[in-house]
């Protein structure tokens, strides 16, 4: 019989050993629940033949063989669990699966109201075409925006406090895409149609944070959703590319045409749904796959980084003058929020505490390339801007890119700083996390000011 | 004795659905069962059971369920299935023809090699 002490010691070795076998991709709960029996039944009838508890724990553990050597006939038995699944209801147990039920049925119900937002404005007489381009391009985050806040909303279980806060943007939002006398097709419609989505985003990231959105890492989260979110609505997009073809293939075997269901129907209400399913794919399963976006971070940061050091040796060796066209500048502000991108992407999944490495360096290398490339660039336009004009574009855009410019070397300082030593990752983590604002408050001001500065044409 | 890991490998499944037709089972017990079977000859690895036993529950020869052994603790056991005595007279048709062929030869040859199992003829396990 063992003793107290003998009994708990080996309960300890039991549960070393179970949590060992656990962290093996291909053993899971359920085996490891099934092995721990097999291991207590060896272990007693051992000690029942007089071996003590821990002569009885060895001899037991070895009969069950190298640990290496079973995982590797459970995984050549269970090979689809070395990918992991994203399966929306893994657990056994009834009430998460319950949970992750309701979750979809919400998901799925808002990305219906979605689709009939979108159609609601035609009921009223404003139907989607060429006619109404402007009305539906600057209302665009309406149909969509709210009711991924209302999800939000009811998954973090927002108060009625917050909730009008949140309200409070959409609702001057709406009078300022409706009330003002816009032109039709003009520059400062284009303008507000493209950056009201951006200020209003930030609504939706406090959404998405709830009560965490003051602290760095709750807005850290929403950077990495809004990553995953990009990269599941392109997917979407492009299965609901092939999904089309084959419609429009199929039906004119038929002699039916389906251009005029696709452009008033299936197309703007997908695109709306797209954006509900796609939020809540990324919710369900943000820790059941690998997040892509750092991926694609690792591929291409090597290939900017390339870019921009042939770019600018080019530029060096050559002596080429920067020839200027009126475009460049969003060129160029394109060019930093790729950078910015990559840079963001790689920050969210570092961990903060792992010394720096290789990869941090080529981070810095990027980045102070990209400024570089950005600086020759800026002088240029800055010597040509009285020439070009002051256009409301032109300001926009060079808004933009002194706000990516700021955001940039401020991160390159600090990237350097925690490269020698001096300061820590989660410096670099609070900079950009706390920045997040400025791209919103920049937004709402080419929405709110620019208007006034530059009429409505 | 050592049984080299393809024969083994291929016995595996005759051994456990045989074990499993006697009467539902689980995973200790059947590798206790081989043992007793075998005279202790035929040593299995205690972990690579649990693979082949998930393999044969995956090509529905087998059907599991958890219960609640002596002790309290939950058990996986394991139940043949109209499939796997199907599978169960395939093999044993297999390992007799294979036991056939070999006693035919070793009937008609000498084998230089020692020890009484091989000499015997039958070291390799019979099916139900």
């Amino acid at each position: 019989m063992p003793t107290p002490d003998q009994a708990r010691s080996l309960e300890e070795q039991i549960g070393q050993w179970r949590s060992y076998l656990g962290r093996r991709q291909a053993i899971q709960p359920v085996d490891v629940a099934e092995l721990e029996d097999h291991l207590r039944e060896q272990i007693a009838t051992l000690a029942d033949a007089g071996l003590s508890t821990d002569e009885a724990f060895l001899v037991a553990v070895k009969r069950m063989g190298d640990l290496d050597a079973v995982s590797r006939e459970f995984a050549r038995e269970h090979s689809e669990r070395l990918w992991k699944q994203l399966v929306l209801s893994t657990s056994d147990a009834a009430e998460p699966r319950g949970a992750s039920r309701t979750d979809a049925v919400v998901a799925i119900c808002l990305a219906v109201a979605a689709a009939v937002a979108v159609k609601l404005p035609a009921f009223f007489g404003i139907p989607l075409g060429d006619a109404n381009a402007g009305f539906y391009a600057r209302n665009a985050s309406f149909f969509v925006l709210p009711l991924l806040v209302g999800y939000f909303a009811w998954k973090r279980q927002l108060g009625p406090r917050t909730l009008r806060w949140l309200a409070l943007p959409f609702g001057a939002a709406v009078i300022l895409a409706n009330a003002p006398p816009f032109v039709p097709g003009g520059k400062i419609e284009v303008l507000t149609a493209l950056h009201l989505p951006i200020a209003l985003w930030l609504a939706v990231g406090v959404a998405y944070a709830g009560v965490r959105w003051r602290e760095v890492a709750g807005r850290m989260d929403f950077i990495r959703f809004s990553g995953e979110l990009f990269i599941y609505y392109v997917l979407i997009a492009l299965g609901g590319g092939v999904l089309t073809g084959f419609m429009a293939a199929i039906f004119k075997a038929i002699g039916i045409d389906i251009e005029p269901f696709f452009q008033s129907w299936l197309l703007p209400c997908g695109a709306a749904g797209a954006v509900l399913i796609a939020s809540w794919l990324v919710e369900a399963k943000k820790s059941v796959i690998e997040n892509m976006a750092p991926v694609l971070t690792r591929v291409f940061t090597p290939l900017f980084a390339a870019l921009l050091l042939a770019f600018l040796a080019t530029l060096v060796f050559t002596g080429r003058g920067v020839d200027i066209e009126r475009n460049a500048l969003i060129a160029f502000d394109g060019l930093l929020m790729v950078v910015l991108g990559l840079l963001l992407y790689s920050v969210s999944a570092r961990d903060f505490r792992s010394p720096p490495g290789a990869f941090d360096v080529l981070q810095v290398v990027l980045v102070v390339s990209a400024l570089l490339a950005d600086a020759v660039a800026l002088w240029a336009i800055a010597a040509r801007i009285s020439e070009f004009g002051f256009t409301p574009n032109r300001v926009a855009a060079l808004g933009e890119n002194v706000i990516l410019l700021v955001n940039l070397a401020g991160s390159a300082l600090l990237y350097i700083r925690f490269l020698r030593g001096r300061g820590s990752f989660a410096r670099l983590e609070r900079w950009q996390t706390d920045y997040l604002p400025v791209y919103a408050a920049w937004a709402a001001i080419v929405v709110i000011v620019f208007p006034f500065v530059f009429g409505y044409g | 004795m050592e049984i080299n890991k393809d024969l083994i490998a291929a016995s595996s499944t005759p051994i456990v659905l045989s074990i499993l037709t006697e009467g539902d089972s689980y995973g200790y017990a059947i590798l206790k069962r081989v043992r007793e079977l075998s005279g202790g000859r035929m040593e299995w690895t205690d972990g690579m059971l649990y693979p082949v036993l998930h393999r044969l529950e995956r090509n529905g020869h087998v059907k599991a369920r958890w219960d609640v052994a002596e002790g309290g603790r939950r058990r996986k056991y394991y139940r043949i299935t109209a499939g796997g005595r199907g599978q169960l007279a395939e093999e044993h048709r297999q390992w007799q023809a294979v036991d056939a062929t070999l006693r035919g030869i070793w009937g008609a040859i000498a084998i230089p090699v020692a020890g009484s199992h091989l000499a015997s003829g039958a070291p390799l396990p019979q099916g139900a």
